[in-house]
């Protein structure tokens, strides 16, 4: 007898104490090969109220285009200095900031190539179950053919592109909006 | 390059919260209000973060000897199986839980409910599934809590539970709730689903078999993880 898989729950108002020993600031580190950046910006609910207490994970290939500890076949495993994976919490202000390496191409189980980018879940109170998400990197070439960019309508891509900062540009800013206008695009799959 | 990785199967309808439930008042402002886009499944999605013993420790499955001296409440024993929609164990399956302590108070700055603090008693733990996706840790019971949701609101004892299995898509968040809570009828975040059965597979069954005598009591509760499509597993054999 097999059973669909447990609902999801709010991780509520008091998830640090039990998560907050595996948060860092990092997806990689500082040794690790390829393009270094990184990212922040704010997470805001649908009165642009800052949210102090949301929690993203990020999930991203290395910039070859693999993940660690999933071996792809002939393009090899991962190196030790890149871990692929982040567990970032919201400041008081709402705001998120982390350093990465710019990802590679992935494929899709088609063959296809998808665009650099990075999965987010957001998980916060009031939320019963987490949110999905992607960052894509604003004028990358790539994006106009990616799988997954294609099927958002054109007028809420933007609000998936990490743009970078004038001052810096390894420095990108991309914020969430839970509703409202420029609502941030959430997938299902 | 094809990859022989399988995706998962589509979530059962109504097995799943909606995201805006207003009797949960807190999802009101934090809702999506444009539907989910549903896109492909690919790698970034059927891979994901893979966890070892790395960073436990040694008490971080007994919530009761994190301290100097014991906790003060009811020491119980919780166990059950990480399974897949198809019924197949989820080994090596990191799970965090967090909890309050038996007086309804969480070990959190901005937990202000005018219950103690136990100095004994933190309340988080994690560990790993083993090869036949079993789990077993000790706790004490919690207790239950007021909340600001609506007038008199008091959450039902409940212990937090966050899995990862195998893939980003199997990512699990969820509350293990204790059998009899005659406050679970009026809690909008366990009322998420209009599938009592649903439900009811977040409330854990006591577990005699496991009591310790003189020792703990135990509940057992069996968490199922989305899972993939089950055949290319079938042909292999």
């Amino acid at each position: 007898m097999s059973f669909p898989a447990t609902a999801s729950q709010t991780v509520g108002p008091y998830f640090s104490i039990g998560l907050s020993y595996l948060n860092s600031v990092s997806v990689c580190a500082e040794s690790a090969e390829g393009e270094h950046i990184s990212i922040s910006g704010q997470v805001l609910d649908g009165d642009g109220v800052p949210v102090p207490d949301a929690q993203l994970e990020l999930w991203q290939a290395d910039d070859k285009g693999r993940f660690a500890g999933f071996d792809p076949g002939e393009s090899g495993a991962t190196a030790e200095d890149f871990q692929g994976f982040a567990r970032i919490p919201t400041d008081e202000r709402g705001v998120f900031r982390f350093h990465t390496i710019r990802p590679g191409t992935v494929v899709t189980l088609e063959g296809t190539s998808q665009a650099p980018h990075i999965v987010v879940l957001l998980f916060m109170r009031g939320l019963l179950k987490h949110l999905v998400t992607r960052i894509y990197f604003a004028n990358d070439p790539r994006n106009t053919g990616d799988p997954v960019l294609l099927t958002v309508p054109p007028e809420r891509r933007q609000t998936l592109l990490a743009e970078p900062t004038a001052e810096q540009p390894e420095q990108y800013r991309w914020d969430i909006r839970l509703q409202g206008e420029n609502e941030t695009v959430f997938f299902a799959y | 390059m094809k990859n022989k990785i399988s995706p998962f199967l589509p979530l059962r309808p109504g097995t799943q919260p909606d995201y805006l439930h207003p009797s949960y008042v807190s999802s009101i402002l934090r809702s999506p209000r444009q539907p989910l886009i549903v896109v492909p499944q690919t790698l970034s999605e059927l891979s994901g973060p893979v966890f070892g013993h790395n960073g436990f420790g040694e008490f971080d499955n007994d919530l009761t000897q994190q301290h100097a001296g014991a906790p003060l409440g009811e020491r119980i024993i919780v166990s059950g199986r990480v399974l897949d929609e198809n019924d197949r164990p989820v080994s090596r399956a990191l799970v965090e839980v967090w909890q309050a302590n038996a007086a309804g108070r969480y070990m959190h700055k901005k937990d202000q409910h005018a219950a103690p603090l136990d100095p004994n008693f933190s309340g988080a733990g994690r560990f790993l599934t083993d090869d036949s996706g079993y789990y077993r840790f000790v706790t004490i019971k919690p207790g239950a809590y007021p909340w600001k949701n609506h007038a008199n609101a008091w959450r039902p004892a409940h212990i937090h539970f966050s899995l990862f299995g195998a893939g980003l898509l199997t990512r699990l968040v969820t509350q293990m709730y204790f059998p009899g809570d005659p406050l679970l009828p009026y809690d909008p975040i366990y009322n998420c689903l209009n599938d009592e059965r649903a439900q009811q597979r977040m409330i854990s069954s006591f577990d005699l078999e496991n009591t310790v005598p003189d020792t703990a009591l135990a509940y057992h509760y069996d968490i199922v993880l989305r899972g993939r499509d089950a055949t290319p597993m079938e042909e292999q054999r």
